[in-house]
């Protein structure tokens, strides 16, 4: 007697915080998995989602290629990848792609007597400075550009990231298209044979690494540099102005970017405009464009919540340091969606 | 009740002899399941990496690319294949000497009341998990070796003709090929210690007893009496510990450095086969030559276990036999 009433008394509890919230029934689960790098903002749209339009996001960051092999295999209702996929692989594996936000990647260094953003690096010195061309800090041709402060005469010691991922793969993307000898040497992908220096794993290593090392120089998101108080340096964009990682300068790169691309796949990676930041890119996401009937839910709720995403999340977006897609991205995006259809071939987004 | 049982006396019997053969029957069946998962996962393996085998030939031995790059996408195992036999052994080297120390220590010379807490402690860090050595490593760890063994040992053996290029680094993160060899051996030295103290401690007292009346030192007694009664044990606990560096994988990553290049120093970074394919295999696509490639270094891997299991068996064969 005593052990069923103890059951019961458990079986209460357990379901308590379940009867406390508003319209259970009504809530459509949506399983999404991919990219590590728009994680928080998801994270943070899913919980006020979760209220707004009772959509109950469960998102696993397992990575870009553990995001694109599930939603090939159809086990999740939508992908996340941090690199585009290229045409013909959306339609071998029927996948509609469109952007969510933006991110950049800043360069964060560990010289001592050198303020946050003060150093100033013209993609030349970047190129070198991981190629391994630039051994010391006080090389003249470092020194050329930064007159004004004294550097000190320690070893470069680059730092990168150890786990493939979509930063390295941005990072990389920027340096090959800035260094010839970067783009024939190791090249731009999630993960890449680097010429020198030491791998991390993460963000966290990267910044710990760089931390603990005098004369170190690495790159990290910019919402991860932000957050932390990580010392970041000025760049030299392609209109040959030095900009500071600050959202102003990430703005003037969405703006300046061809969101006509084919499948949204905009390249913001060092654009004209005297203010733009160089690196900065997009993160997609992957829907099937012919879900199975137990998937329509799914999808469906994937493009409300995306929906809602875009018109009430630019804020929280902003406070986490991601970038928002400009408005006209976003009707482009929803115009985009009548591509995904039931097995009757009705498009499934109405709205 | 003991009605029953009597009557079903004689039919008892016969189930007792199904119930028998449903025993031998089911260890039968779960020997042989190990042998099958045994085979089924090499062949998985080994089936998974034909792809990169196929692309690249022999030449995935002994090759050091490692450039995922679209378009030219290259893969060698070289470089992981060094960092892991090489971490490995310079683990056990430093562990065996301290586990050694250990056990004789507990078996021989330690005041009995100090046996059981430090014991106990050995056995504790072998249930710390891997992942807190890797950030104890990361943290405490490499910032010692960075600051005081790399910077000492650099200084003071570096210049010594043909070997001081072990010592000679031009990577001054701490995270090392040294530092990786140090997290092992920590984390080995609890299971070879605590074998080499249970089998110390099962030698008969008579030996140890009768070599003491000859005159026998302590040391005498260890090296002349209780290591050869002890030694199948002992080879035994150091490839479980030999075994256990060459898998290891989450606090390896934290310290090693996880750079593909062949390392010519100890303080160079370098990588493991068990710490490329965790690093690399979430972002790698079903099907792709990566993907295939990382399997193919599991395969390696395992063959590589294999062979060290091989060979302590042919050692302890061949020092039996003599």
């Amino acid at each position: 007697m005593q052990r069923r009433n103890l059951l019961i008394a458990t079986g209460i509890a357990a379901t308590a915080p379940l009867l406390g919230r508003p319209a259970l029934a009504e809530q459509t689960p949506i399983t999404g998995a991919g990219a590590s790098f728009p994680r928080p903002v998801y994270e943070r749209w899913g919980q006020a989602a979760r209220e707004a339009i009772g959509v109950q996001l469960n998102y696993q960051s397992i990575g870009s290629g553990g995001g694109i092999n599930q939603i090939t295999n159809r086990t999740v209702d939508f992908g996340a990848s941090d690199a585009p996929l290229a045409a013909a692989q959306l339609a071998e594996r029927h996948l509609l792609q469109f952007p969510t936000v933006m991110g950049s990647v800043v360069l964060i260094v560990n010289l001592p007597g050198v303020a946050d953003n003060a150093l100033r690096l013209t993609p030349e010195l970047v190129a070198d400075l991981f190629l391994g061309k630039l051994t010391r800090w006080n090389d003249p041709r470092i020194a050329e550009q930064n007159k004004e402060l004294k550097l000190p005469n320690l070893p470069v010691a680059p730092v990168y990231r150890a786990d493939a991922s979509g930063t390295t793969f941005v990072f990389t993307s920027y340096l090959a298209r800035v260094s010839e000898a970067w783009k024939s040497g190791p090249g731009a992908a999630t993960s890449v044979q680097w010429p020198g220096g030491q791998g991390a794993r993460g963000n966290e290593g990267v910044a710990n690494t760089v931390r603990q090392t005098p004369g170190g120089i690495g790159y990290t998101e910019n919402a991860y540099a932000t957050v932390n108080r990580l010392v970041t340096t000025q760049l030299r964009n392609k209109a040959g102005q030095f900009v500071k990682p600050e959202m102003p300068n990430f703005l003037a790169a969405a703006k300046a970017a061809n969101w006509n691309a084919p499948n949204f796949a905009a390249d913001l990676i060092d654009l004209d405009g005297p203010e733009t930041w160089p690196i900065v890119s997009p993160t997609f996401i992957l829907l099937p464009v012919n879900p199975t009937p137990d998937r329509l839910a799914g999808s469906l709720a994937t493009m409300k919540f995306f929906d809602w995403a875009y018109k009430n999340g630019a804020e929280a977006a902003r406070r986490l340091e991601y970038i928002p897609l400009p408005d006209a991205v976003h009707a482009a995006i929803r115009s985009a969606w009548a591509a995904v259809k039931s097995p009757d071939g009705k498009a499934i987004w109405t709205a | 009740m003991s009605h029953a049982t009597t009557l079903a006396a004689p039919a008892r019997r016969r189930a007792g002899d199904g119930g028998d053969r449903l025993f031998a029957g089911l260890c039968l069946g779960a020997g042989i399941l190990v042998l099958l998962l045994l085979g089924a996962i090499i062949l998985t393996l080994f089936l998974g990496g034909l792809p990169a085998f196929r692309a690249f030939g022999a030449e995935f031995l002994w090759s050091t690319a490692w450039s995922p790059v679209e378009g030219r996408e290259k893969y060698g195992a070289l470089v992981p294949i060094f960092g892991t036999v090489v971490s490995a052994v310079l683990a056990i080297l430093v562990a065996v000497p301290l586990a050694f120390g250990v056990a004789f220590f507990l078996t021989e010379l330690a005041p009995p009341w100090l046996r059981r807490p430090v014991g106990t402690a050995i056995e504790l860090l072998a249930a710390i998990p891997s992942i807190i050595y890797g950030m104890w490593g990361l943290f405490v760890l490499v910032p010692l070796v960075q600051q005081y063994i790399q910077l000492t040992l650099g200084d003071a053996l570096g210049a010594i003709p043909l070997v001081g290029f072990l010592f000679a680094s031009n990577s001054f993160a701490g995270t090392s090929l040294f530092s990786a060899a140090l997290v092992l051996a920590i984390m080995i030295l609890p299971f070879i210690a605590a074998t080499m103290r249970d089998v110390f401690g099962q030698v008969p007292a008579v030996y140890k007893e009768s070599a003491y009346g000859l005159g026998c030192t302590r040391w005498e007694v260890m090296r002349g009496v209780v290591l050869p009664y002890t030694r199948v044990s002992v080879v035994g606990g150091i490839m479980l510990g030999l075994g256990r560096a060459l898998g290891e994988t989450m606090a390896v990553t934290f310290v090693i450095g996880n750079a593909n290049r062949l390392p010519t120093s100890l303080f160079d970074p370098s990588t493991t086969i068990a710490s490329i394919v965790a690093m690399e295999f979430p972002e790698s696509l079903m099907g792709s030559l990566k993907q295939s490639s990382l399997l193919a270094l599991g395969f390696l891997l395992f063959v590589i276990s294999f062979i060290v299991l091989a060979i302590s068996r042919l050692l302890l064969r061949s020092r039996l036999k003599g």
